[in-house]
């Protein structure tokens, strides 16, 4: 079996975000986080919930289980029983993502996608992130609107408000990032194979926190690789996401 | 019982500009779509438009009617941007109030149930609120004392939806996935009008859905208007999906006034 590629390390990245989750909904946005969360169903986490993209809920086997029309989403959003992978056109050291646009909002550069769910989501229940093109035009010191909620204004809110709010971890094509720091900033778990933490250092707009040897993101085992490939993405979409 | 069948013209009769429109549907599905071309064909203008965005929006922004848009998103789905809305926004022609998604069905249902505001979470610590700063907080008067958003009703002069089907009534017939929040837009409307694919006999509803499926009744519901293929190019399943043609080459016109002449001539005039 050839080698794991960069695309099929994120994809087992972002699936490691789910381990443990239990029985809730898992809400992946973009092609890679779909294959990250059926990847995890279909072995660490077998108890997710997930949409087939439409309003039906559809396991592993592809049965119908349930529906989910958008009110259903809504309310599952507010029970805290999700964790959503969101994209982000940009995101700051302390989490804050910004899915809107770009510039000034009341007369946009570059109008995105609006807030969509993603102050109701990182206020409610578990987030990650996925940013498929690690570059210092995401990884931002400030980003221009703040849809998903970060640490810094989490903090702001005071225990009680923040109580369900919890940024879980940041996938990059490069690395894999938390917060698992005292002030909640960014911190750099791990550089996949092949990336150097200069590399990483260079294309992030703020400081990163790390300790040396910072480690490699862990390598999936061949019968993950075979699962991903015969299974999960037979059709190889995930690599369109990563540059390689 | 009264007969409330009229026409696309007949509803647009119905409207003033500077009125509060609520348009059902979401992103670039089930969309009144013969009833927003009857608005573009006519003089109103000045309009605050409310829904979850699709190629309704980006029509009305290109046209100009749209004075101040209310929404949590403006998508086509299989085009992540509707190009006529970006380029409003853009230029600064338009208001923009945006919402979390989950916010703006809350504001739809306050005024659905006649309340000042529904509290959330869904909001706090994001600029929803330092770009809306006509918005709220509420503290909660029990021992919690916690502190939420207070979504202000959003009241709707009207309201427009499709359907799949209804009688000539008003019962009305979701038979789509989704009914997405459409209930709600005629729950926060003073005048509501919906359009169908067709208009059967009350006693043919159950023939197409179970009774789960008339989520529409009567007293929601002021005209009727039967308009087949009336959510086309946006998807209405099971009668059809997208045109992803034609919503294709409405998203490339956008950026070529000739194309779009083309496509505005054979679509909307």
């Amino acid at each position: 079996m050839t080698a794991a590629a960069r695309h099929e390390v994120c994809a087992v990245a972002l699936a490691e975000a789910f381990r443990g989750d239990g029985e809730i909904l898992a809400s992946p946005m973009g092609i890679l986080p779909g294959i990250a969360a059926r990847f995890a169903r279909a072995t660490f986490a077998p108890d997710l919930l997930m949409s087939d993209g439409v309003a039906s809920l559809v396991d592993a086997g592809g049965a119908v289980e349930g529906w989910l029309p958008y009110r259903t989403v809504f309310d599952t959003v507010w029970s805290g029983r999700r964790h959503v992978i969101m994209g982000a056109a940009q995101i700051d050291r302390h989490g804050n993502q910004n899915l809107a646009c770009i510039g000034d909002p009341r007369k946009p550069k570059a109008q995105l996608l609006g807030m969509r769910g993603a102050p109701g989501n990182t206020i409610n229940h578990t987030t990650s992130y996925w940013i498929p093109s690690h570059s210092r035009r995401v990884f931002v010191a400030k980003v221009d609107v703040v849809t998903g909620v970060g640490y810094d204004r989490a903090a702001a809110l005071g225990p009680r408000a923040a109580r369900f709010h919890e940024l879980r971890r940041v996938v990059s094509d490069l690395a894999v990032l938390d917060f698992a720091t005292d002030d909640r900033s960014m911190r750099l778990v791990s550089v996949h194979p092949g990336v150097t933490v200069a590399e990483v250092v260079e294309k992030t707009g703020f400081p990163l926190s790390f300790v040396e040897p910072v480690p490699t993101t862990r390598i999936p085992t061949a019968d993950e690789l075979d699962l991903l490939r015969r299974v999960i993405d037979p059709r190889g979409l995930g690599a369109k996401e990563v540059a390689s | 019982m009264s007969d409330k069948r009229i026409t696309a013209d007949d509803v647009v009769a119905e409207l003033r500009s500077g009125m509060t429109l609520g348009i059902g549907g979401w992103g670039s599905r089930r969309k009144p779509m013969a009833l927003v071309r009857a608005i573009l064909r006519s003089p109103l203008q000045d309009l605050t438009v409310v829904a979850y965005g699709g190629p309704d929006v980006g029509l009305l922004c290109a046209a100009g009617k749209i004075r101040k848009l209310i929404t949590g998103f403006v998508s086509l789905d299989s085009i992540p941007l509707d190009p006529c809305y970006r380029a409003a926004r853009q230029r600064g022609d338009i208001e923009v109030v945006e919402y979390d998604e989950g916010m703006l069905q809350w504001a739809l249902y306050a005024a659905t149930l006649r309340l000042p505001f529904l509290p959330t979470r869904a909001g706090l610590g994001s600029d929803v609120m330092t770009l809306c700063p006509e918005l709220r907080t509420v503290r909660s008067p029990y021992d919690d004392g916690e502190e939420l958003v207070a979504v202000p009703a959003l009241e709707l002069d009207a309201a427009i939806c499709h359907l799949n089907r209804a009688d000539a009534r008003g019962n009305a017939q979701f038979l789509g996935p989704d009914l997405y929040f459409d209930d709600l837009f005629l729950g926060a409307a003073r005048r509501r009008f919906i359009s169908v694919e067709r208009v059967v006999a009350t006693e043919e509803l159950l023939a197409a859905g179970s009774v789960h499926t008339l989520r529409i009744h009567r007293g929601m519901v002021d005209g009727v208007v039967e308009a087949p293929r009336g959510a086309h190019f946006t998807e209405c399943p099971p009668d059809y999906g997208r045109d992803e043609e034609l919503q294709a080459r409405y998203a490339a016109a956008a950026a070529d006034p000739a194309a779009w002449n083309a496509f505005y001539q054979e679509y909307v005039a």
